[in-house]
């Protein structure tokens, strides 16, 4: 095999001829196939008269919305309502805690920083599954509060508001900034808060998107957690109502691709709008750990 | 100062201007940083480390609501390792561990080879192969659902056919049902390696490349001792995160099997849930999680230290 230049490890996707254009071809839409046709499926059968799991594929035929009208009876779209409610408060408070962590780690130097910085680096092996007891009992009667917050959204929204990642990406960008334009605002009299706000903010824009795109999918991918607080249906969200839909024999496996496909929506449109924020989050150093 | 790493004791970065003198003055200075960190520190206090403490803490007691918790010392780690339902579920979650990490791996590295370039094409096939990853695991798991449906005529069954092979059980028999659940973990897991990986491969120096093909190295020798080498540190992370995720397998088993058939898939999370929150065996379900913590902090400094030791040589 003999790589045309020498930009690549393996040279595939330079190699020329007919024969390497057709097996290049066939390898892609493979791939293509085996990983995306799952969920591209999912779309075209949540708009088909699909009966049973046999009925699941690619190939759309009689196109209808009979399956969202039943999931809609199904009170799908409050599901709907709660996960928007639970990921737009928890990435609210989820960016604000970050940035504000972040400030103190990236532009201070104080006593026992190191020790903050292992404890943070040290919640990222406390995951809310491995917790999950102890989880719902603290959550049953916060410490020192004494408030219960099982059956209700903040629950679920309170302890996703502090992410290790998110602070570890947030503050990794936060060093980058020029120290310059922050003495120049002390010396103008500006205050910490002062210089949060309107300095290191402001330039830190291209990473709120990194940091927003990945609690977003984060907190939509959350099962644990609103599995554990939520008392009965009005308070699940989406993804903890698929199993309850799929339970249902009455209901019908139609309703269930609906509401699959809802779920999915979000998560996918958010990816291809942040699509360079997310790569970016990925190859930045607080996945290198 | 590209990676992340708690910056030095006694290092400082700016030549504070003094502020004009009174210690008031100074002892604020001293606050802010606390000040600024403490909605993190609540909150990471509240909802990870207390619980972290109650679960040592309940571990080593009968739990008895309302009738008052007995002291138990060692009795529900000895029932943890002891009991058969807990040696089960401890083979599969490290089975189910490592044959998606490996699996992941492999196949991640495989697609990363295929698809690194700059071609606008290999952009569409990599946003395409990337979407398993970016779905929430609850649609996932019903999706494999689906495939998998056991009818002869369900949607993989159906492809099995094509090439001659008998119609399967996947989840519904306990021959299969583990390495269906392994699958779905594979499918979601190998495209995310995939990227961290096509990451890597940009960073692999081009010249070493040049050099290989004019000593007339063949493209298999190139990849075995120039760019594997070189993605040593990307299987380190990737490693670290598998050690991290493994232990925790939850929702995808859930959603898939619950554990069924037959407890052939039962991991030791899901274990823990039914006895912590169905049976309300708290005391031995919180013994579950801190021997579910402990291997989760023993692999991951496993990995950093094996990291550091190579970076050391």
């Amino acid at each position: 095999m003999k790589a045309s230049r020498h930009d690549t490890a393996l040279g595939f996707a330079d190699l020329s001829g007919v024969p390497a254009r057709i097996v290049r071809f066939v390898v892609y839409t493979a791939m293509v196939l085996v990983f995306a046709g799952p969920l591209l499926a999912l779309l075209v059968s949540a708009f088909g008269a699909v009966q049973d799991p046999t009925g699941f594929t690619l190939i759309p035929r009689r196109l209808t919305l009979d399956n969202f009208r039943a999931a809609i009876e199904q009170d799908v779209l409050k599901y709907l309502l709660n996960s928007f409610i639970v990921v737009g408060g928890g990435l609210l408070l989820q960016i604000l805690v970050s940035i504000s962590a972040a400030y103190a780690l990236a532009r201070k130097r104080f006593p026992g920083m190191r020790l903050v910085f292992l404890l943070i680096l040290s919640t990222m092996m406390l995951p809310e599954e491995i917790l999950a007891i102890p989880l719902s009992l603290v959550l049953a009667d916060v410490p020192v509060v004494h408030v219960n917050l099982i059956g209700s959204l903040f629950g679920m929204i309170v302890p996703v508001g502090a992410w290790a990642f998110s602070i570890l990406v947030m503050t990794e960008f936060m060093r980058e900034i020029p120290i310059e334009l922050e003495e120049a605002a002390r010396i103008d009299g500006a205050g910490d808060l002062r210089i949060f706000w309107s300095v290191v903010l402001p330039l830190c824009r291209p990473a709120l998107g990194v940091i927003g795109i990945f609690g977003f999918n984060m907190i939509w991918d959350q099962y644990m957690l609103p599995l554990l607080v939520a008392r009965d249906s009005a308070q699940f969200t989406l993804p903890l109502a698929l199993r309850s839909l799929r339970a249902d024999e009455q209901v019908g496996v139609g309703v269930v691709l609906a509401a699959a496909l809802l779920a999915l929506l979000p998560s996918v449109v958010a990816f291809l709008g942040f699509q360079r924020q997310f790569m970016r989050g990925l190859t930045s150093g607080a996945v290198k750990g | 100062m590209a990676a992340i790493a708690p910056p030095r004791a006694g290092v400082r970065r700016t030549p504070a201007p003094a502020p004009p003198g009174t210690r008031r003055v100074r002892m604020r200075a001293g606050l802010v940083p606390w000040v600024f960190l403490a909605p993190a520190l609540i909150l990471f206090t509240l909802f990870k480390f207390v619980p972290m403490a109650r679960a040592i803490e309940m571990s080593l007691y009968e739990v008895r609501p309302y009738l008052g918790d007995r002291w138990v010392g060692a009795d529900n780690y000895r029932q943890v390792v002891t009991d058969d339902t807990f040696l089960a579920a401890i083979w599969h979650t490290v089975l189910l561990a490592v044959g998606q990490t490996g699996g992941s791996i492999v196949i991640g590295l495989i697609l990363a080879l295929l698809v690194e370039g700059q071609a606008k094409s290999l952009w569409f096939v990599r946003t395409a192969v990337f979407l398993p990853t970016v779905a929430a695991m609850a649609v996932v798991a019903e999706v494999w659902r689906i495939l998998y449906y056991p009818a002869a005529d369900g949607t993989i069954n159906s492809i099995l056919g094509w090439v001659g092979l008998g119609p399967s059980q996947f989840l519904n028999s306990q021959d299969t049902s583990l390495w269906s659940v392994m699958a779905v973990g594979i499918w979601r897991g190998a495209p995310y390696d995939m990227m961290i990986f096509i990451a890597g491969l940009a960073g692999v120096d081009r010249t070493l490349y040049e050099a290989a093909s004019v000593d007339g190295a063949s493209g298999w020798r190139r990849l075995w001792h120039v760019t594997f080498p070189a993605l040593r540190p990307v299987f380190a992370i990737l490693l670290t995160l598998a050690a991290i995720r493994g232990m925790r397998v939850f929702t995808e088993v859930f959603l898939l099997t619950n554990g069924g058939p037959n407890g052939s898939t039962e991991v030791l999370m899901t274990l823990i849930y039914k006895l912590g929150l169905e049976r309300n065996e708290l005391g031995v379900a919180a013994a579950g999680s801190v021997v579910l913590l402990l291997a989760t902090v023993v692999l991951t400094l496993a990995v950093q230290y094996g990291r550091a030791r190579r970076a050391d040589r």
